[in-house]
């Protein structure tokens, strides 16, 4: 790990998230194509791994013994690319090729391109498989890394989100951790009217899962959080996160627009302005 | 020199003075045919209360949610779960109901194809399948959502009936004739705009392909978004000297084996065209039938062994060689090999043998 990096504190992380929030609606809005809402619901999520509890190394983003991440509600990835460029895996100026002919960063994360992209996502419901069996390896060659995944509250709907539950619960895979970015909307609509996949606690502890529950946007409980999921044993964790989708830019947030569309430049402006000025 | 429009069947005006132009279709009217299906299953559910129709999250993007709100009884939106979508639409049309299932082609022929197959096909029941972002339309979303594939996929299947039309006048007429139509049934659609290409008149029927523009000395046989740049490349081949036949075959299952083999009796030379992976699609199908019947010169136009990537549509099937220069460069190279196979004896009817198209390195 490289020996510059301090794991950042909670005010610190705080600051950090809003610096990803504004990457996110500068490459979106450039990109002219993407989707803002659940990657500002998973901001301070993807923050507080990148900046505080992930062990990887921007210098040596293939260090076999890192901790892995991944965001298997993979249409998310501007929040993926912000956290990696901040973090130094690849220059900045790459955020502004998002979607672009020969960008570096895919419309969805590829593993290929992307240096710190542990696993290609985009089709929901397999990236928390990958992260299972990313898990199940680490247990077989006594690896002491940490898997975390990242999965969407729609994408819960997918049946393979199940099994893997299933399997993590069998292979007690204390080394996994899902964290459910639990914001409410999907792409069409709101969660509990379109398909409802609550009570999600309850479905995940009778799948065999420590379950903490959090504000998603409240960084000391999302630190306190993660780092209890590290200490549990015997079982894998699922941490729900309540999250508000578009979370920080008024216009977006709650609102199922906002899935998988582009800022205006207007827009983009008062987002922006939004974000820096909050407290 | 310009267009002429006698060589053509059912192409809009509009788009025939164009076609010898650098870019012909910067300023025709577009649409992407998801929409024109959303247009279409309106008036289907409106005259047959049989008619159902299923979404798995993707409703807001090809805008069944308008079929949601007209008749809220008659649509289920499953949330993200393409499985259980199309085992459920089995079950429904076992009882009577018509059944249209959506979702984008990579999650309709590749997550839920299990169901697709062995629930579905292998009982023959009567859901249709209407998948967008098929081939390589969905630019930007990047390779996971690129259907490159599904045309094959669906093709392989016992049963399978699988349809692709060019434009939103040709799609409208498809998504009619399926419902008619008893067993399943697969339709592709572009998650990009393309050009409205034809007139009211253009005669849709399953398994008929249509030719929509005479030619003698090569035949292009299309789908999908490359339609329309075969025809561009067929008025580039005339500035050449070159009269090439057009064929769209909008029903890629079953094969309108009629109309290509007399093209292929008729014209000596074929080049397929299609935004799909070229194993085991439109130009596998062709190949497949005419080494049985007639093997003449044939060049494919489609997807190599390869995924693409994120850029706008555009761009993206520029650098994986679909649109016109692509065709261009297949259609003189199988030119070249027609006059070699055939020694200069294929009958041919015109006046402009001395021309030789010259690679252009395109
Ligand atoms: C298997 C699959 N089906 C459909 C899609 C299209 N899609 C992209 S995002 C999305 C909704 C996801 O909702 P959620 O997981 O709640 O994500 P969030 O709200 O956090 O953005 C859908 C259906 C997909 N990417 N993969």
């Amino acid at each position: 790990m490289s020996s510059d990096f301090k794991p950042m504190s909670v005010p610190e992380l705080k600051e950090m998230a809003k610096i990803i929030r504004t990457d996110i609606i500068e490459m979106i809005h450039e990109a002219q194509s993407g989707h803002p809402g659940g990657s500002l619901s998973a901001a301070d999520i993807v923050t507080a791994l990148y900046f505080r509890m992930l062990r990887v190394d921007p210098e040596n983003p293939g260090w076999p013994d890192r901790d892995r991440f991944i965001l298997s509600k993979g249409h998310a990835c501007p929040v993926w690319y912000a956290a990696l460029a901040e973090r130094g895996f690849f220059d900045k100026a790459h955020l502004r090729t998002l979607r672009k002919l020969g960008s570096i960063l895919q419309g969805h994360a590829d593993m290929k391109k992307t240096p710190g992209v542990d696993m290609t996502v985009g089709s929901l419901g397999q990236g928390i498989c990958a992260g299972v069996g990313m898990a199940l390896s680490g247990k077989l060659r006594g690896k002491d890394y940490h898997v975390w995944v990242v999965v969407g509250d729609g994408e819960c709907q997918e049946g393979s989100v199940w099994e893997a539950a299933m399997a993590g619960n069998k292979w007690h895979l204390d080394n996994l951790t899902v964290i459910v970015d639990k914001n409410g909307i999907q792409n069409d609509w709101f969660v509990a009217e379109e398909m409802p996949v609550d009570p999600l606690n309850d479905k995940w502890r009778a799948f065999g899962w420590h379950v903490l529950e959090i504000d998603g946007h409240d960084m000391a409980q999302i630190v306190e959080a993660l780092e209890t999921a590290l200490t549990i044993k015997g079982k894998p964790t699922c941490v729900i996160a309540h999250t508000v989708k578009g979370k920080g830019v008024s216009f977006m947030e709650n609102v199922p627009a906002w899935h998988g569309k582009a800022p205006t430049t207007e827009q983009a402006e008062i987002a922006l302005k939004e974000i820096k000025e909050a407290a | 020199m310009s267009v002429n429009p006698s060589v053509y069947h059912y192409v809009r005006p509009e788009i025939i003075e164009r076609l010898d132009r650098d870019d012909p279709f910067a300023d025709v009217e577009k649409q992407a045919t998801r929409y024109a299906y959303a247009e279409a299953i309106l008036e289907v559910g409106a005259a047959n209360p049989d008619v159902v129709v299923l979404d798995a999250d993707v409703s807001k993007s090809i805008k069944t949610n308008l079929f949601g709100e007209r008749f809220p009884e008659r649509w289920f939106n499953f949330g993200v779960a393409e499985q259980n979508m199309m085992a459920a639409a089995a079950g429904m049309a076992t009882t009577g109901l018509i059944p249209f299932a959506s979702t984008y082609a990579v999650f309709a022929t590749m997550r839920a194809l299990d169901q697709v197959r062995n629930s579905i096909h292998y009982p023959r029941l009567n859901v249709k399948i209407a998948a967008s972002h098929g081939g390589i339309t969905p630019g930007p979303d990047g390779a996971t959502h690129q259907g490159q594939e599904d045309l094959s996929i669906m093709r392989c299947i016992a049963n399978s009936t699988v349809i692709v039309p060019a434009d939103s006048v040709s799609c409208k007429k498809a998504i009619w004739a399926m419902a008619e139509y008893e067993g399943p049934a697969y339709i592709s659609f572009t998650r990009d705009p393309v050009p409205l290409l034809y007139t009211e008149d253009y005669p849709f029927e399953i398994g008929r392909a249509v030719v929509i523009r005479e030619g003698s000395d090569l035949t292009i046989v299309a789908l999908r978004d490359l339609v329309a740049f075969s025809l561009a490349a067929a008025e580039a081949l005339a500035k050449e000297g070159l009269s090439v036949r057009v064929i769209d075959c909008h029903t890629l299952k079953p094969l309108d084996e009629e109309t290509i083999l007399q093209a292929a009796r008729e014209t000596g030379a074929i080049v397929t065209a299609e935004n799909n992976v070229i194993f085991g699609g439109l130009g596998s199908a062709v190949a497949e039938l005419l080494v049985e019947h007639n093997p003449i010169p044939m060049e494919r136009v489609g997807v190599r062994d390869q995924f693409a990537e994120s850029g706008p549509y555009l761009e993206v099937i520029h650098k994986y060689g679909l649109d016109t220069p692509f065709i261009i460069e297949a259609a003189r190279k199988v030119w070249v090999r027609k006059q070699a196979f055939f020694g200069g004896k294929h009958a041919v009817s015109s006046d402009h043998r001395s021309v030789s198209p010259t690679p252009s390195g395109a």
